[in-house]
């Protein structure tokens, strides 16, 4: 009761931190879809590169992100930007990678080789194959890595806030370092139910984004 | 006109390079459906599959309509043949429409263009556009999404054809309709196709030409005919099977055997008179009875005849069958063994009796062709001496 009092009457602030939260992840992932589909594919061409990539970007997701906080504050000091904005944002970018690129990189690889042999045989040149055929058929695949990538990051966020990014890790920081538990229940709460509607939300796009042909087979995603 | 010149692939393995295909020269003649046949790893898909550059020929050349296709940009070369796979590869993101249309889109017709092609291609195939167009493939049986298949190779209407085992993924029972229907628009189209095949039967139905391959070599180039009456060497019998003067079978038609010299009675005839025909024809057991327009009607057998006196309307048998002049060998073989008789009336579109059908001369018929080709003096059966594989 105590909670959804406190709740209730910092109402204006929680949707503030939300928002920044949202736009925090969102400008993130949005420039990660932006580079790790280009990617993805572009690995598809080579076994030895696409090996290597992936390892890279499931290296930088075992570091921890209080660490990568860390290691980015000397160096984005230089343009004075060491905390803030722009290292949550660059951190969510890299971890945004693996899931996006694996996931793409699977999903083009996966593209029956019958449909790739139709598409070479009736005269497709690769860039029109990838357009009109292995892209499409891509698209489950690649947005449940943006999914993915979504709701582990809206978690990774929520410490940005130790570096002043705002969001709604601020209630959590300052519900420790008050002793506030009310702030720290509220924060983590709307941190799981943000990372839950909005994982729903992105679904439903899937699902919008999926070929009318392919829904059946897209359940399971 | 296809023709391969030398056409060789070595595919290069760790266990060293592997020949998958030596040496192939052959031609196609335009408007013939040449069918390469042979058992797994034989070459032949590698054959087919050099002349779209799926596979890039080690060496070798083609030709398509007498255009050497060396110096071709790929993609255009591949626009100009029909292509249609066993695993049918319809895009599954477009609808039908989409897939029939794809070549001419890539070939930048304009809309109303394409189109109406996609209506006309259903039409060909017998499936009902307004149906069918808006659909996605997973909502089509395997069938449908064959006729789809073969629809999007013909779309742009390349004047050459390359077909790799198109039917083999289709329950029997469609397939013989697949290819009952393929060769009725072949007839009208006259593409020059090569297919690819593992299976005899279905050569010897869709093939002007049958190619058997064996590891990567051409064995033999003949008709279908020519090939069952004088199989080159001991594999090629082999691989035709021990049954294949029965195979021929299909191959003859009714017309090519039928003997118009046929005795008949009408029903106003005495069995008396009935009895005095079956002698002068010389049959042993019964003889024909037809109506007025000529249609049989049933038979009188001798034993009643001579033991009975009347008329033939009182006393005849029903006729167990009879046959169509376009009927081929196999339907008619069926029909005596299943009424147990040795010759069946053979009557034309209007159902006008035009002759008989008896088993020697069929036995006979199939008979001629092997003598006149066990002295290999029949112009039919073309020597490939060039490509003779070393045994």
């Amino acid at each position: 009761m105590e909670l959804i009092l406190f709740a209730l009457d910092n109402l204006d602030l929680l949707l503030t931190r939300t928002i920044e939260h949202i736009s925090l992840v969102g400008v993130a992932v949005g420039i990660a879809t932006l580079t790790g589909v280009p990617i993805g594919i572009a690995i598809t061409k080579s076994e030895r590169l696409a090996r290597a990539v992936l390892y890279l970007a499931s290296i930088i997701v075992t570091i921890p992100s209080i660490a990568l906080f860390g290691i980015m504050i000397p160096v984005l000091s230089l343009i004075g930007q060491g905390i803030g904005y722009l290292p949550a944002v660059i951190a969510v970018l890299l971890y945004s990678q693996l899931p996006i690129i694996r996931n793409t990189y699977t999903a083009i690889n996966n593209v029956d080789p019958a449909l790739r042999e139709a598409a070479r045989g009736i005269g497709m040149s690769h860039n029109q194959r990838l357009r009109m055929v292995e892209i499409p058929l891509a698209v489950p695949v690649i947005m449940a890595g943006v999914r993915t990538a979504v709701v582990l990051n809206i978690g990774v966020m929520a410490i940005a806030a130790y570096i002043g990014a705002g969001g709604l890790g601020t209630f959590i920081s300052r519900g420790i370092s008050q002793s506030d538990p009310r702030q720290l229940i509220v924060g983590a709460v709307a941190v799981s139910l943000l990372a839950i509607v909005v994982d729903y939300s992105l679904l439903a796009l899937q699902k919008r984004l999926t070929p009318k042909g392919m829904e059946r087979d897209t359940s399971i995603a | 006109m296809i023709q391969l010149d030398s056409l060789t692939k070595v595919f290069d393995t760790p266990k060293g390079a592997v020949v998958a295909a030596d040496h192939i020269d052959m031609e196609v003649p335009a408007g013939e459906i040449c069918v390469l046949l042979g058992p797994s790893g034989c070459g032949k898909t590698t054959t087919l599959k050099m002349i779209n550059r799926i596979i890039r020929p080690t060496s070798g050349k083609v030709y398509i309509n007498g255009e050497d296709t060396t110096g071709m940009d790929t993609q255009d070369l591949r626009r100009g043949i029909g292509y249609v796979i066993q695993q049918i590869g319809l895009f599954p993101n477009m609808t039908i429409e989409e897939n029939i249309t794809v070549v001419p889109r890539l070939l930048g017709w304009d809309k109303a263009r394409y189109k109406e092609r996609a209506r006309e291609m259903m039409a060909m195939i017998a499936m009902e556009p307004d149906a069918f167009l808006k659909r996605y493939p997973n909502e089509l049986s395997g069938g449908q999404q064959q006729r789809i298949g073969v629809a999007r190779a013909l779309a742009a209407d390349p004047p050459v054809m390359l077909m790799d085992e198109p039917f083999g993924a289709i329950d029997p029972i469609n397939r013989a309709v697949i290819q009952d229907e393929f060769l009725k628009m072949q007839q009208e189209l006259k593409k020059t196709i090569m297919f690819v095949s593992h299976d005899i039967d279905e050569a010897i139905k869709m093939g002007d030409r049958i190619a058997i391959f064996r590891e990567g070599k051409l064995v033999q180039s003949s008709t279908p005919d020519d090939l069952l009456a004088a199989p080159r060497n001991a594999f090629v019998e082999s691989f035709l099977g021990e049954d294949r003067a029965l195979k021929r079978l299909n191959l003859v038609k009714v017309r090519d055997v039928v003997s118009d010299d046929i005795g008949c009675v009408r029903p106003d005839d005495t069995l008396e008179a009935a009895l005095a025909r079956i002698d002068d024809f010389g049959y042993q057991s019964s003889i024909l009875m037809v109506n007025d327009r000529r249609q049989p009607v049933g038979i009188i057998t001798r034993s009643v005849a001579r033991t009975t006196k009347g008329y033939c309307r009182d006393h005849f048998l029903g006729i167990p069958a009879s046959v169509n002049l376009d009927d081929d060998l196999r339907k008619v073989a069926s029909l005596m063994f299943a009424h147990d008789t040795t010759w069946l009336p053979c009557v034309d579109d209007d159902g006008r009796v035009c002759g008989q059908i008896t088993q020697r001369s069929m036995t006979r018929h199939l008979g001629s062709r092997y003598r006149a080709l066990e002295g290999d003096v029949s112009p039919n059966a073309t020597a490939l001496t060039d490509t003779t594989p070393k045994e």
